[in-house]
């Protein structure tokens, strides 16, 4: 019972900050699960499979952009590289959707890939074994880019490589994934990925119902993540994350191990970036390398930028906000969507720093401040 | 015959009498304060590209003793701080905490963890939490990362902050943001950062710089109430804030103890006179 009233006695009710955006999250995907399925293809308010999709992968970019805050907005280590645990997570899922073609693949090989058939392999390689049930796939979508954020963040955080030099590193991580991936004796597919899926777990993955379901799925994941976030950096923890982004000789000062800190937190990005990109694969059905590249790394950091950094619904509006913009623009006009992409962040370094939730709050506060004086007057 | 001597020396050197191998030490010894004695600094060398900082510095300090260092720019009262608290690594020489903490071959966060808290020259708290954070950040608690994902603040807990918050003056300023104080404010609230951590030995670097002399009295008395219990080293150059908190000072140059006494005794050695309060008075005077 202390335990209880105490909790409360702190004024930290539960889920204060987060039920609103989960409500309204969770509301706005089941309408539009409703309406995909329900309403009749005329009706004006139906939402197309193909805006389901759409909003599926937006989802998953807000994840993944949740992912980047988490490391840069309360921890100020700028990662350049967060495409590197997206892609692994998305290659694990691609690898399981890969072997439930079975022979139905071009060659009818029902072992082998297609890929490989093609290169004359004779059989599947060590690191696909088990890859054919999901509950392994999914734990190596989540573990693999854990364990590679771990050594990663053991290597640079212990010998306290901080600021340009560690978003190189970063940088560099995920080139030298992309080069690694781009090659057909890896055993990923080359530089054409993976692709032509069938279905996942025994539903066809072009059948309205399935699409539907990972839309609701990959919603229902960014609310648990974001309240999984939200409560961890509200404890003591995210207080001593926010101390090493502020200070960090301080932090060490007063007598905590700043590195096993930022090696955690790395950690925990990287699996929701794996996550992320474990949703992604089965929506937009492919995965390659590409996915690693340099740029895409960056387009997630302006992703953040926009939407405001060191706030989680911040993170989630700028992913949302650019990603629709680039559907939008890259409509109209694909070769200046670059420059806009430039310019918007050029933008919002210079005008908004805090970003859009930034100036919201500022907004509210002019307004607050306005009214005080009114009263007074 | 010199490998014969160095094989022989790395022996005795394992085998030391008065240590126990790290891996046989108990995990959480205390700190053995027997010999009343709780900082020994003997024999420190530090150069930097062929300067002297430390030259051969020894330096005991009582248990609850008030000890102020004092010298002039340069003279490795700064550097002294930072290798006792593992900022700096030495050339030679040896630091230890009590008779059996070795501070050499530990890091920043271990030493903090022993009980050494410092308070740096320019006021460094974090400027984007609130005050009441900042000193949530800095109680005396299991700083794992598992025990800080899972606290909680315990009523006592909260009770010593609000003390702190009473002591330093700033109880009505809890739920501001750090960075919103003003300097002497910050400069307190480092201060209140070191007493809720509630340390054994306190390294305090001009605390009253930016302070009103209001300020600065207030300080001189939490220092001197301080002493006693904990054990508390300022450096300072205010001359006038060291007389009036010191009983016992040191006078650091180029990097080793000239002398150690009272103020009266500091300030009627010759030495001292010659090097430091001299340089002074010749330029008070021309």
């Amino acid at each position: 019972m202390s335990v209880i009233t105490q909790y409360f006695s702190e004024g930290r009710t539960s889920g204060k900050h987060t039920m609103p955006f989960v409500i309204i999250l969770l509301a706005v995907t089941a309408m539009a699960c409703l309406s995909n399925l329900y309403l009749p293809a005329d009706s004006a308010l139906h939402v197309s499979t193909y805006s389901i999709t759409l909003l599926g992968k937006y989802l998953c970019y807000a994840m993944l952009a949740l992912a980047v805050d988490i490391i840069w907005g309360y921890c100020g280590i700028l990662s350049l590289g967060h495409g590197a645990f997206f892609a692994l997570g998305g290659y694990a899922m691609g690898m399981y959707l890969m072997r439930q073609i079975g022979d139905r693949g071009a060659y009818g090989n029902p072992d082998l890939p297609d890929f490989m058939v093609f290169l004359g392999w004779k059989e599947l390689p060590w690191f696909w074994h088990g890859m054919d049930q999901f509950w392994f796939a999914m734990i190596m979508a989540v573990l693999i880019p854990g364990l590679l954020a771990f050594v990663f963040g053991w290597l640079a955080f212990r010998s306290r490589v901080t600021g340009v030099y560690l978003s190189i590193m970063t940088q560099a991580l995920t080139y030298a994934l992309l080069l690694a991936f781009f090659r057909n004796e890896m055993g990923f597919g080359g530089n054409n990925g993976l692709t032509d899926f069938k279905d996942i777990v025994g539903f066809s993955l072009q059948s309205d119902t399935t699409r539907v379901s990972l839309f609701a799925i990959t919603a229902l994941m960014l609310a648990v993540v974001f309240v999984i976030s939200h409560n961890i950096l509200s404890s003591r923890f995210g207080k001593v994350i926010l101390a090493v982004r502020d200070s960090e000789s301080r932090a060490r000062f007063i007598g905590y191990r700043t590195d096993r800190y930022k090696i955690w937190l790395f950690v925990f990005s990287a699996v929701i970036a794996g996550i992320a990109g474990a949703l992604y694969v089965p929506q937009v059905g492919i995965i390659n390398p590409g996915e690693f590249s340099p740029i895409n790394s960056i387009e997630m950091v302006i992703w953040v930028a926009v939407g405001g950094r060191g706030t989680l619904i911040g993170a989630v509006i700028g992913a949302l906000l650019v990603n629709y913009a680039k559907t939008r623009f890259t409509a109209i006009l694909p070769e200046a969507w670059l420059f806009a992409l430039g310019g918007l962040f050029v933008l919002v370094t210079l005008y908004l720093p805090k970003g859009i939730v930034g100036l919201y709050t500022q907004l509210l506060e002019k307004r607050r401040t306005q009214s005080v004086k009114e009263s007074e007057a | 015959m010199n490998a014969i001597q160095h094989t022989v020396e790395s022996l005795r050197h394992t085998f030391r009498p008065d240590q126990v191998w790290p891996f046989l030490a108990p995990e959480n010894a205390k700190v053995n304060v027997d010999k009343d004695i709780i900082l020994y600094v003997e024999g420190l060398n530090l150069s930097f590209d062929g300067f002297k900082a430390l030259n051969n510095l020894n330096l005991y300090i009582n248990d609850g003793e008030l000890r102020c260092l004092i010298g002039a720019n340069g003279a490795g009262k700064t550097t002294l701080m930072d290798v006792i608290t593992g900022k700096t690594q030495c050339d030679s020489g040896s630091v230890f905490f009590g008779q059996n903490q070795n501070l050499l071959n530990k890091d920043e966060a271990e030493i903090a963890q022993l009980g050494i808290g410092r308070k740096f020259q320019k006021p460094t708290v974090f400027e984007e939490q609130t005050v009441f954070d900042n000193l949530e950040l800095s109680l005396k608690t299991d700083k794992g990362v598992l025990a800080t994902l899972f606290s909680r603040l315990t009523p006592t807990q909260i009770d010593r902050i609000d003390d702190v918050l009473k002591i330093i003056g700033l109880a009505k300023h809890r739920f501001m943001l750090a960075g919103a104080l003003s300097h002497g404010q910050k400069q307190w609230l480092e201060i209140g950062m070191l007493l809720v951590s509630d340390p054994r030995l306190l390294l305090i670097d001009e605390p009253v710089a930016g302070m009103t002399p209001d300020e600065t009295e207030r300080t001189a008395e939490l220092l001197t109430s301080l002493a006693g219990d904990r054990t508390v080293i300022v450096v300072e150059h205010d001359m006038e804030f060291v007389r009036s908190i010191a009983r016992t000072v040191t006078v650091l140059h180029q990097g080793s103890v000239l002398a150690e006494g009272t103020m009266d005794q500091i300030q009627s050695n010759k030495d001292v006179i010659e090097v430091y309060l001299g340089e002074q008075e010749e330029g008070a005077t021309s």
